[in-house]
């Protein structure tokens, strides 16, 4: 039974792991925890997964309510400052474009609230429909979409908007 | 439908980057933000954010999976000793000792940047006091010194240029670092004396992220992970300064 249910949801762990890795930023021993502590409770729960049900979208929904109640509360670093502004309208040759713009947009989504990091992530990354990251998250579509637009907002202002201002838009 | 499409709604708008709006109404957003180029331009760059989001962590999904979640199907798992000493010697077996179970295993307030982070200062307050012997290997052996490191962290190391910056190589040292085995230092030196380090170590959680800054009594520390090596940037001073030098460093590490 354990077994059973251990190898269906063993093809998620993947993407479950890469998710609590960017939500805890880059935080591995933390989000391995997360991860563990989702599996175990999803183990024990195998019971109230409802079949033929969505058990990738389950799956995101224990850790999520995990991530909510118990690990967003540790998570203080009062001694590190996470910064905004790095490479901001630096000139650089072409074949760094990339890579530039690469840290711009994954530094922005760092800075990005919680709630507006995990909109983002599920719909983009995860490819979620917006009806299950609703489910995922436990608010109403409405809240889906507007936390979708704050964060995308909000990384194209950190990203695209430093890079104009100063006339020297990477592309 | 008249001739002048609707003006689409904000969750239209996202609709469409996401590619989740219907066929119909797609057209007609389409159209209007043909004649719209301010909205289009917008359009446009939310689209390029969502193909770097889509690929940005990718790599992410390639990582070993550790041996912790692979005992799972056949047992209930706890994280007792016992299962730690299997979980090592899986992760030894894997050439993969140190990271997340060195930090696991002395809980979960460690957090594995910071420790990074204070071993360089350390390592930097150590030695940039040092007049005679701040270095093992003098900048003058710089082939030498780069080739050495190289191999013994098992990674393409660079001594990055810093002359630019008002920073001359004055050589550099290994050391044992905190989790993943040795560690280099470069140390740099301007005109006036003060001294800069660069700390290098294996990144074995693999990767990049961001610059991040951190202070640490007189010193301030930059530090970011990229592919095979994490480094620590370490100086006195201002911490625009100090930015930018990393981002020259950073530069001349990426050439």
């Amino acid at each position: 039974m354990q077994r059973r249910s251990y190898e269906l949801i063993e093809t998620h762990i993947p993407s479950l792991r890469r998710y609590a890795l960017v939500l805890l930023r880059h935080d591995e021993p933390r989000a391995d925890d997360l991860v563990q502590d989702c599996l175990e409770r999803a183990l024990s729960r195998w019971h109230l997964w409802r079949r033929p049900g969505n058990l990738r979208g389950w799956l995101f929904t224990i850790l999520h309510n995990i991530y909510v109640n118990d690990v967003a509360r540790a998570v203080a670093r009062p001694d590190v400052v996470e910064i905004q502004d790095y490479f901001p309208a630096m000139a650089v040759p072409p074949n760094q474009a990339d890579r530039i713009r690469l840290r711009e947009v994954t530094a922005a989504i760092q800075e990005l609230p919680d709630t507006q990091r995990q909109t983002l992530l599920l719909v983009t990354m995860e490819g979620f429909s917006y009806d299950e990251t609703a489910d995922i998250t436990g608010v109403p579509i409405g809240t889906v979409m507007s936390r979708l637009s704050r964060a995308r907002e909000k990384v194209r202002a950190a990203s695209w908007g430093e890079t104009r201002e100063n006339g020297r838009r990477i592309k | 439908m008249s001739d002048l499409p609707e003006i689409p709604t904000e969750d239209e708008i996202q609709a469409l980057v996401d590619g989740r709006l219907d066929p119909g109404r797609r057209a007609d957003v389409e159209a209007w933000l043909s004649e719209n180029p301010d909205p289009a331009a917008r359009v446009a760059e939310l689209r390029d954010i969502s193909t770097v989001v889509e690929r940005a962590y990718d790599h992410l999904l390639e990582r070993p999976i550790p041996a912790r979640f692979q005992n799972m199907g056949s047992r209930s798992m706890t994280r007792s000793p016992v299962w730690r000493v299997a979980a090592m010697i899986v992760l030894i077996a894997m050439g993969a000792a140190g990271g997340w179970f060195a930090n696991d295993a002395v809980g979960p307030g460690n957090d594995p940047d910071v420790s990074l982070a204070r071993g360089a200062v350390k390592a930097h307050q150590m030695y940039a006091r040092e007049v005679r012997h701040a270095v093992e290997v003098p900048a003058s052996e710089e082939t030498h010194l780069v080739a050495w490191l190289s191999k013994r962290l098992d990674a393409p190391l660079r001594a990055p240029n810093l002359d630019d910056q008002g920073y001359r190589l004055v050589g550099g040292r290994l050391l044992p670092a905190s989790e993943s085995g040795p560690a280099a230092q470069f140390m740099y030196e301007a005109e006036s004396g003060e001294r800069l380090t660069l700390y290098v170590e294996q990144n074995l959680v693999g990767g990049e992220t961001a610059f991040r800054f951190t202070e640490y009594d007189d010193v301030s520390a930059f530090w970011w992970k990229d592919g095979p090596l994490a480094y620590v940037l370490i100086g006195q001073g201002e911490r625009d300064r100090l930015l930018a030098l990393a981002r020259a460093t950073y530069q001349e590490l990426n050439p």
